[in-house]
């Protein structure tokens, strides 16, 4: 059924066919309107599901931690700030092999502080074993949730997952969505069965600690799974689209790529941006393209070089930046290029909820043309 | 009825021996008995319990990280309640990860109400990362973090009150216990565990290693830190004190001279203010818990 | 073998480490002085005294590391602490 909805709201409505046990969040802009719908889901008795009212964003993902290891399908919503307090239990729930779905309602980090978008805040968190997602639109940010359960649970994955939505652009925005009804999830996402529990029947430890002689091993399993989730996620995704028509099989889409000679790269909402722009430059003869990347962890490296290698020059918009190097999106996509001898030109973007327009997005296909790159985009002239 | 024959931590673990935190696991677990999962925090239990893959538990046991056993608890309790089931849930911490840097989530934890008991096995300092300071390190204890030196006894601060902090949250049963008294202690884990709501236990857990003194004396210290008043077992209900170990006491000093760490109190000069300090707060402890037993003859 | 995935066990492996070779000395127990009041077993930290089938307390040798606490507060002193002969 489709719906006008607030992006916040859609997502809420998608976690609730998720139907999470156990929710423990804690307020953070742009995240509030998705753990207040959640909140007033169970008030009203629409989802039967425990939800803790944790007192920082450490505890939050801690006690999904704990419910989810106690065999309870677990849920959380942060960003920013609060995904970087729980830096150190991020990395801690993928080491405990713990399917946590977390929303990511990407915003800047501070200082300065900033409550507009950004993707720093997902994007730091790259190395942690966390599975992550970028939707380009609220439909996406809804159908992603459905499918970041059904691969973080799966038992060859085993992993937690960050669906991660721009802050404001998307989670603020009313769209139409496609609703699916409970009975549609229900079908597509199976009853949540741990891999193992805690049980007093069946006592098991987790969590015990790693001495040289194990803890190497135990990081090559996650990042193995992390690897083969990818067939995992293509097998779910064709089949979340022969269900419902959405193919979200391919971690990568091209859009007008066929033929490019130059393309963009790009995640999350500024890729519709993007897309208008590439209309226009088209009807001008330009030949551009885009690759959205949906997932960014496990990164399709494999098909990002082949969705590339008919290309000239390509340009990556960052809307993250590693301090001192580059964007992370393109230092991926360069060693995906690495021996086709592509040029790859990386452009910051957008930090802090600078707008990225249309003529932006062309003012940097001109850019690359002439090989300039490896830049912040769109600087005030004071500091130049 | 929970059988007190059972061993549910096993042989095995890698504590030093005469560990007061190792007696502590098995009396709280025998205590607790097998319907019970056990969240510990990062500390010398957690990493003599359980190197990959010998664990010593015998009942389902998570450890997360240092500062979050509150909060994992929360989640555990939440979703045994959601699935209807029935087991305990047990913290067990050691007094860095309680006093010092779980304080936030066992605030919101305790507040919020869950039902669980929190046990903190407290031998007064960092003993897993080289014996530094707590927020439950006695008044005068040399640490490596608060060394004795030529200007400095140790330890300026005196222990932070965390029972009472507990009990100001509205923890319907708060008690202090010691391992020199197990059955005392496992009677009030029991009744940490059959009360609704977070309930707090306190235990005096000495450290042969980090306190200084031979392993075969670790009980006869936790018992002379009883007998002078320095530790007071009690027992607090919807935050009122009820009960309180009674003692002859004994001067300070018969304590503090068992162990390396008060050793400068009394070498090479004995420090007479400094133990009068100390013989201070144990009067103190004597007064507001009302140990003190009065001989006939007095 | 492969590893258990998120680094957990099932119990039963700590035994695997024989803690009583950290043993130096060696707590012997006199069944004429023992009054079987459990006070050894109670407070073992490897909780590794227990009463044999004719009804005494011995301590497991393979785990007992010689701490010496049964020793000291045995009411009886019917536990000596001898040094290990290896």
């Amino acid at each position: 059924m489709r719906e006008i909805t607030e992006g916040s709201h859609a997502v809420a409505d998608a976690v609730r066919l998720c139907r999470p046990q156990v929710i423990a969040a804690y307020p953070i802009t742009p995240q509030t309107h998705i753990v207040e719908a959640l909140a007033d889901m169970v008030a009203n008795c629409q989802l039967d599901a425990e939800y803790i009212t944790v007192e920082n964003e450490l505890s939050a993902l801690s006690a999904c931690i704990g419910a989810s290891a106690a065999g309870s399908r677990t849920y959380s919503a942060t960003t920013s700030q609060g995904l970087a307090l729980m830096f150190e239990v991020c990395f801690n729930a993928a080491g405990m092999r713990l399917p946590i779905v977390m929303s990511i309602a990407n915003r800047a980090l501070g200082a300065p502080l900033s409550i507009w978008n950004d993707q720093q805040d997902s994007i730091s968190l790259r190395d942690s074993g966390w599975l992550q997602f970028y939707a380009e639109d609220n439909q996406e940010a809804t159908d992603l949730h459905y499918l970041a359960y059904r691969v973080a649970e799966d038992h060859s994955v085993l992993l937690p997952a960050f669906v991660c939505f721009d802050g404001f652009i998307l989670s603020h925005t009313y769209e139409p969505i496609d609703m699916l009804s409970q009975e549609d999830i229900d079908r597509f996402l199976p009853k949540f069965t741990p891999y193992e529990r805690l049980d007093a029947a069946d006592p098991i430890s987790f969590g015990m600690y790693a001495t040289p002689d194990y803890y190497l091993e135990f990081k090559y399993e996650m990042d193995r799974a992390l690897k083969e989730s990818k067939a995992i996620i293509h097998k779910a995704g064709k089949e979340f689209g022969q269900m419902f028509g959405r193919d979200y099989s391919a971690m990568v889409e091209g859009y007008r790529l066929e033929d490019a000679d130059t393309a963009i790269v790009a995640l999350g909402s500024i890729c519709g941006t993007t897309k208008d722009a590439i209309d226009e430059m088209r009807d001008e003869g330009k030949k551009v393209g885009l690759l959205k990347i949906r997932v960014f962890r496990p990164f399709p490296t494999e098909d990002v070089a082949k969705a590339l290698s008919h290309v000239q020059r390509v340009a990556v918009l960052d809307k993250n930046i590693s301090l001192g190097a580059k964007g992370a999106v393109a230092l991926e996509v360069k060693d995906a290029l690495y021996s086709s001898g592509i040029p790859v030109k990386d452009y910051i973007i957008g930090l802090g909820g600078r707008d990225v327009r249309k003529r932006d997005i062309k003012a940097i296909v001109a850019l690359v043309e002439k090989g300039q790159g490896d830049m912040f985009y769109g600087l005030r002239k004071e500091v130049l | 009825m929970v059988d007190k024959t059972l061993e549910l931590f096993d042989c095995g673990h890698r504590a030093c021996g005469g560990c007061g935190a190792a007696l502590v696991a098995r009396l709280v677990t025998k205590a607790a008995g097998t319907d019970t999962i056990v969240v510990s925090a990062t500390g010398c239990m957690e990493v003599f319990s359980t190197p990959y893959p010998e664990t010593a538990w015998k009942v389902p046991w998570i450890h997360s990280l240092f500062e979050n056993a509150s909060a994992v608890a929360s989640g555990v309790e939440a979703a045994l309640k959601k699935q209807g089931r029935k087991e305990k849930v047990v913290i067990m911490a050691g007094d860095g990860a309680t006093f010092d840097i779980g304080m936030i989530c066992i605030s919101g934890a305790f507040e919020r109400g869950h039902d669980f008991t929190y046990i903190c096995y407290d031998n007064e300092a960092y003993m897993n990362t080289g014996i530094q300071r707590s927020g439950a390190t006695p008044y005068d204890a040399s640490t490596t973090t608060t060394p004795a030196g030529k200007c400095s006894f140790g330890n300026k601060l005196p222990k932070k009150d965390m029972p009472q902090i507990l009990a100001a949250h509205g923890a319907p049963y708060v008690a202090t216990a010691s391992i020199a008294y197990p059955a005392d202690l496992m009677q009030k884990v029991e009744k940490a565990i059959n009360t609704r709501g977070p309930c707090y236990v306190q235990v005096h857990a000495p450290c042969c290693t980090g306190w200084g003194f031979e392993g075969d004396q670790t009980i006869a210290v936790a018992k002379l830190a009883i007998e002078t008043g320095l530790w007071v077992n009690y027992e607090m209900v919807d935050g009122k004190v009820v009960k309180a170990k009674k003692v002859v006491r004994k001067p300070v000093e018969e304590y503090l001279k068992t162990q390396k760490r008060f050793r400068h109190l009394f070498k090479p000069t004995r420090q007479d203010a400094e133990i009068a300090v100390i013989q201070a707060m144990a009067d103190r402890n004597a007064e507001k818990y009302a140990i003190d037993i009065k001989l006939k003859n007095e | 073998m492969a590893l258990a995935v998120g680094c957990r066990a099932r119990p039963g492996k700590s035994r695997d480490n024989k803690t009583g070779s950290w043993r130096v000395f060696k707590p012997v127990f006199d069944k004429e002085k023992c009054t079987k009041c459990g006070s050894c077993m109670t407070l073992c930290p490897e909780g590794c005294i227990h009463e044999t089938e004719e009804g005494f307390v011995a301590p497991d040798y393979t785990y007992c590391k010689g701490c010496g606490i049964c020793a000291e507060e045995c009411p009886g002193e019917a536990i000596e602490m001898k040094q290990e002969e290896k």
